[in-house]
C-alpha cells in the first residue's frame, strides 16, 4: 500500500499540501506559448524551473519541448534579472530564430520585481529584437493560482501584445480553445467549419505537440497559431472562449482592447456542452447543422442508451483543473452517475457555483473542495470515508486507484503513463463517445473480474 | 549547424588539437540547456531515503515536478515517494514562511512520525530570508528526530551545488548513530541511487564476497543506517558528481578512505569488485579468491548472451549525453565490449579532468560536448549518423523524432543496467531498440534500406 500512510479522518491543515491536484503558474504559460507558431518559450528565473517544465510536457506528449531560460544566478537574485533576460533575448533569437518569444515570470524574478515591460522596452530600444519579430510576456508567480491561472495569463498576454483593431472587420470568429490536448484543438477546428464558421483558433498545439515522425527534428514543428493570424483577431466579429478558468481573461482583454464581442461557454466535454458550441457555433454562421454532425451526436445518444445500464447511479470521485471538472460532471451526470467527489487545487471564483449548477439537483450529496488543501491526500481521506465505483483524473490517481481498488479512467493533465490523450479528442460529440467508452471499459473490465465464475457473462 | 559563439569553447572534437574544453560554468542565458537548478540536485540525492520525510519549502510546482518520478526502489517505507509542500502563497511571500513551515513539519511528522527529515529551500526561500535553520532547530527539539535544512535555492549555482548541498545535509547524520558491531571488513555503497533496484544487486556481490554493507547512500536508504555510516572501513564512490564531496569529507574528518567505482559494464563491474576485494585482502584471508569465482560465474552466465548481441551491434554507433561524466565513461567502455563506437559524448555537469579522461578514451573524431542543447544535439546526431542515443527524459523524444533508438540511462530506466545482469539487460535493451523495425517504416530507416 504505496499510500498506507493516509487516514480516514479529516485533520486541519492550512500549512501543507500533500500529493497536490495542481502544480504551478509557469508551466500553463509555456504550453500556452506552444500554441503560437515559431514560437520560442522562455522562463524568466533559474534553470531548473524550465528543465521541469520541459520534462514534465515532454512526458506528458512523448514529445521535444523546446523553451529558454535565463539561467539565474547569485547575482540575478541579488540585482535583477535585466541583465540575463537582455542576454537571452540576443542570444536566442541569434541562435534560434523564433518569430515570436514569450517570456514567463517564476516565484523567483516576481519576487525580487522584474519589471517585464520596461525590459523587453529596453531589449527593442537596443536593437535586440530584429525588425519584425515579437517578444511578448506575462506575469506568472507561483504562488498564485495554479498551472491553469498561468495558461490564462499567456494567453491574455499573447492577445495584450499581439491582437490588433485596424478598423476593418474580417468575417471570422476567434476561438479560444482553452487548456485542451492539440486533439481536442483539432477537432474544435473540425467542426467550426463544418459548421460553416471562419474561425481563428489561439492558441493552438495541434502539429505542434502530436508531431509526426518525419525523420527530422523540427524545432518549430509545423503548426501553432501564426502571429498575423493572432494580430487579425482584433478584427474578428466575435471571440467564442472555451472554459472560463483558461480563457475568459484574454477574451475580456480582446473585448477591451480591440472591441470584440465574447460569449465564454464551458468547454466542450460531453453532450450537452457540445451541444451548446455547436448552437453558438450556428447563432454565428447562420446555417444548418450539417448532417453528419447530428448523427456524431444520435451515435453518441445510442451509445449511451445502449449501455445506460451499466452507468446507472455508480458514485465517481474526479480531479484535476475548474473547466474540465465542470464539463465531466455535467456530462456524468447526463450518464446517470454519480460524480460525488470533486478536488481541484486550482483557486478561484465561482467553482463550485459552476459545479453545483452542472450538478442540478440530481447529487445532493457532492461534496467540492478547492485550493491549496484540497490535494489527492484529501480526496483519499473522503474514499476512505465512504468509497467510490470509479476515479476520473490525470496519472497521480493511479495510487489512490491501487491501494483502494478502484477502476480509473485517466482524464486531464498531466498524463504520464498512458498514451492516446494527444491523438484522440475527449471534447464534442466524438470525444463524449471515447469518454463514455473508457468509462464503460473501466467499471465493465471490474465487473469481469470481480464476477464469481457462475455468474462470469460472455454477453454485457 | 550554427553554434553560439559563446558555446564554442563547450565543444571539442577529438584531433590533434588538445583539449580545450570550458566547462563548469553557468549556462549561456536563452540557452535550451538540458540542465536543471540546484534543487533539483538536492532533491535527486535525498530522494530516496525512504524512511525520512522530504519537504519542500516554497510554492507548489517544485513538490509537484519532484513527487515521485525517480525510479529510486525501497524494500520498504515508501515514504520518500509522496509529494509534501508548504505551498507558498502570496501573503506567505510577503509575510514570511517560517510559520507555516513549522507548522507543516510539525503536522508530518506527527502523521507519519519519519526517522528524519529534510527540508529543501527553494529559489523563494533565498529571496524572502526566512531563517529554515532556525525553524528545523526549533522542530528538532521539540520532536526529538534530526530536522535537516538543505540549502538548495534553485539560483544558488548548478545542479553539482545541490549534490554539495545534499552532502551537506548527509554529513550532520552521519556519525550520530552507534557503530557497535559493524564488521572490521564492510563498506558504504555512496552514488547507487536503487534505479530500478540496482543497489540490491550490488549489494549482494559484496555480501557474497563477506563484505558488510553498512549503508547504502542513498539508493534504498534508511536514516539509521546513514547514522552510522562513519563504522564502514570503506567508501565505494559511484556517480562521482554526486557523491565525491560527501567521501572527502569523511575521509578528512573521520578517516575513511574511499574509492572510486562504477558498476556499469562488465569491466567497471569487475574492477570495482577486484578493488573493494583488494583493499581487505589483508582483514579478510581468501577474499580475492571468492571474489574471482564470483565474477567468473557470473561471466558464464552472461558472456554468451553478450556475444550473441554483440553479432548483431558491431559497428553500430552510438552517442551519450548523461548528467555526470562518470557514467559517461562506463559507458564508452560499456559500448565497446558490445562492438559499438561512441561518436558524440557529453554530460551536464562533467569537470575538466572528466572530459580529459573521456578524450584518452575515445577514439579520433568523437564529439564531446558540455551542458549541450536540442539543436546542437540533434545536429551532432545526424552528422555522426548514429544508431543508439543514451540519455534521459528530454532526450528520449529528440531521437525517436530523427528515428534513432534511444535508452535510458536516468530516472527512467525499467530494467536494472548495474552489475554483470544490468549489463545483460543493457545489452539487450540496445539491441532491441537499434534493431526496432519501427525504423525502417521512418525516412532514415527507408534510405539505409535502399543503399
Amino acid at each position: 500500500m504505496l499510500l498506507r500512510h493516509t487516514t480516514a479522518d479529516v485533520m486541519e491543515r492550512s500549512a501543507l499540501t500533500i500529493n497536490p491536484a495542481k502544480t504551478c503558474q509557469p508551466i500553463g504559460a509555456l504550453y500556452a506559448a506552444l500554441g503560437v507558431h515559431n514560437c520560442l518559450p522562455h522562463s524568466h528565473g533559474s534553470q531548473g524551473c524550465c528543465a521541469y517544465h520541459r520534462s514534465t510536457l515532454t512526458r506528458h506528449y512523448k514529445e521535444p519541448v523546446m523553451a529558454g531560460s535565463s539561467s539565474f544566478t547569485e547575482g540575478s537574485a541579488v540585482f535583477g534579472g535585466q541583465a540575463n533576460l537582455l542576454q537571452a533575448i540576443t542570444n536566442m533569437f541569434a541562435m534560434y530564430n523564433p518569430d515570436i518569444i514569450a517570456v514567463h515570470t517564476t516565484c523567483l524574478s516576481e519576487t525580487i520585481g522584474d519589471d517585464l515591460v520596461q525590459i523587453i522596452s529596453k531589449a527593442r530600444e537596443e536593437g535586440k529584437v530584429p525588425p519584425g519579430k515579437h517578444v511578448i510576456h506575462a506575469n506568472t508567480p507561483s504562488y498564485i493560482g495554479s498551472h491553469v491561472t498561468g495558461f490564462s495569463n499567456m494567453v491574455k498576454g499573447i492577445v495584450t501584445y499581439l491582437a490588433e483593431n485596424s478598423g476593418r472587420k474580417r468575417n471570422q470568429v476567434n476561438i479560444i480553445p482553452g487548456w485542451v490536448e492539440p486533439s481536442d484543438m483539432r477537432e474544435v477546428r473540425r467542426l467550426s467549419r463544418a459548421m460553416g464558421v471562419n474561425c481563428n483558433i489561439f492558441p493552438d498545439t495541434s502539429d505542434v505537440m502530436d508531431a509526426p515522425q518525419t525523420g527530422r527534428h523540427e524545432f518549430y514543428p509545423r503548426g501553432g497559431a501564426p502571429i498575423e493570424e493572432i494580430r487579425h483577431s482584433g478584427d474578428s466579429r466575435s471571440t467564442l472562449a472555451l472554459g472560463p478558468t483558461a480563457s475568459e481573461a484574454a477574451a475580456l482583454k480582446l473585448e477591451e482592447k480591440c472591441e470584440v464581442r465574447s460569449e465564454v461557454l464551458e468547454l466542450p466535454i460531453g453532450l450537452v456542452a457540445t451541444d451548446r458550441f455547436i448552437n453558438a457555433l450556428r447563432h454565428r454562421s447562420g446555417i444548418r447543422v450539417p448532417g453528419f454532425i447530428t448523427d456524431e451526436r444520435g451515435r453518441l445518444v445510442d451509445m449511451i442508451a445502449d449501455m445506460h445500464q451499466y452507468f446507472y447511479r455508480k458514485r465517481v470521485a474526479l480531479f484535476g483543473d475548474p473547466d474540465q471538472l465542470v464539463s465531466l460532471t455535467e456530462f456524468l451526470v447526463t450518464l446517470d452517475m454519480r460524480p460525488v467527489y470533486i478536488v481541484t487545487g486550482t483557486p478561484g471564483k465561482r467553482f463550485e457555483t459552476r459545479i453545483r449548477e452542472a450538478l442540478g439537483d440530481s447529487v445532493p450529496e457532492a461534496q467540492i473542495r478547492q485550493g491549496p488543501q484540497a490535494d489527492m491526500f484529501l480526496l483519499h481521506q473522503m474514499i476512505k470515508k465512504e468509497g467510490v465505483d470509479l476515479l476520473i483524473g490525470n496519472t497521480y490517481g493511479k495510487y489512490i486507484a491501487r491501494d483502494e481498488d478502484i477502476p480509473f479512467v485517466r482524464f486531464g493533465f498531466p498524463i504520464l503513463d498512458r498514451v492516446g490523450h494527444s491523438y484522440f479528442p475527449t471534447v464534442a460529440y466524438m470525444g463524449a463517445m471515447r469518454l463514455a467508452e473508457k468509462i464503460l471499459s473501466a467499471v465493465m473490465d471490474r465487473q469481469d473480474r470481480n464476477a464469481p465464475e457462475e455468474s462470469f457473462e460472455l454477453t454485457m | 549547424m550554427k553554434i553560439l559563439e559563446e558555446r564554442k569553447p563547450q565543444v571539442y572534437r577529438k584531433g590533434t588539437e588538445p583539449l580545450q574544453l570550458d566547462c563548469n560554468k553557468q549556462s549561456v542565458a536563452g540557452s535550451v540547456s538540458q540542465r536543471a537548478c540546484v534543487f533539483c540536485g538536492s532533491r535527486v540525492v535525498l530522494y530516496p531515503i525512504a524512511d525520512a520525510l522530504h519537504l519542500v519549502h516554497g510554492p507548489l510546482g517544485c513538490a509537484a515536478y519532484t513527487w515521485d518520478i525517480r525510479g529510486a526502489l525501497s524494500s520498504g517505507p515508501q515514504l520518500h515517494r509522496l509529494s509534501f509542500s508548504t505551498d507558498l502563497r502570496e501573503m506567505d511571500v510577503i509575510q514570511g514562511g517560517e510559520k507555516k513551515l513549522a507548522k507543516a513539519l510539525c503536522q508530518l511528522i506527527d502523521l507519519h512520525h519519519p526517522k528524519a527529515a529534510f527540508v529543501y529551500s527553494t529559489c523563494i526561500v533565498g529571496v524572502i530570508g526566512d531563517d529554515v535553520e532556525a525553524v528545523c532547530r526549533q522542530v528538532s527539539a521539540l520532536k526529538g528526530i534530526p530536522v535537516l535544512p538543505v540549502h538548495s535555492e534553485g539560483f544558488k549555482g548548478t545542479k553539482r551545488d545541490g549534490y554539495r548541498a545534499a552532502c551537506e545535509a548527509l554529513l550532520q547524520l552521519v556519525g550520530t548513530g552507534s557503530t557497535e558491531g559493524i564488521s572490521p571488513v564492510s563498506v558504504n555503497i555512496l552514488g547507487d541511487f536503487n534505479l530500478a533496484g540496482e543497489v540490491w544487486i550490488i549489494r549482494d556481490y559484496f555480501e557474497k564476497m563477506g563484505i558488510e554493507v553498512v549503508a547504502t547512500i542513498t539508493g534504498d536508504g534508511r536514516v539509521d543506517d546513514i547514522r552510522r555510516a562513519h563504522g564502514a572501513a570503506l567508501n565505494l564512490v559511484q556517480c562521482s558528481g554526486s557523491m565525491m564531496h560527501l567521501a572527502k569529507q569523511l575521509q578528512e574528518k573521520r578517516g575513511i578512505p574511499f574509492k572510486r567505482v562504477s558498476y556499469f559494464g562488465i569491466e567497471d563491474m569487475a574492477q570495482a569488485l577486484y578493488d573493494t576485494a583488494g583493499f581487505f585482502a589483508d582483514k579478510s584471508p581468501g577474499i580475492v579468491g571468492r571474489t574471482a569465482a564470483l565474477v567468473s560465474q557470473e561471466l558464464s552466465t552472461i558472456m554468451p548472451q553478450i556475444a550473441q548481441y554483440r553479432r548483431k551491434l558491431e559497428g553500430r554507433k552510438a552517442a551519450v549525453y548523461v548528467g555526470g561524466a562518470f557514467k559517461a565513461f562506463s559507458l564508452v567502455r560499456a559500448l565497446r565490449q558490445l562492438g559499438m563506437d561512441t561518436v558524440m559524448v557529453g554530460s551536464q555537469t562533467g569537470l575538466r579532468e572528466d572530459y580529459e579522461e573521456l578524450r584518452e578514451l575515445c577514439d579520433e573524431g568523437t564529439i564531446i560536448v558540455d551542458d549541450s542543447n536540442p539543436l546542437e544535439l540533434s545536429s551532432f546526431l545526424q552528422e555522426k549518423r548514429v544508431d543508439l542515443f543514451i540519455g534521459g527524459v528530454k532526450e528520449r523524444p529528440i531521437a525517436y523524432k530523427l528515428g534513432v533508438g534511444f535508452c535510458d540511462h536516468n530516472h527512467e530506466r525499467k530494467e536494472p543496467l548495474a552489475g554483470f545482469t544490468g549489463m545483460l539487460n543493457f545489452a539487450r535493451e540496445v539491441y532491441n531498440t537499434v534493431a526496432s523495425p519501427v525504423w525502417r517504416l521512418t525516412p532514415r530507416g527507408a534510405m539505409r534500406d535502399r543503399s
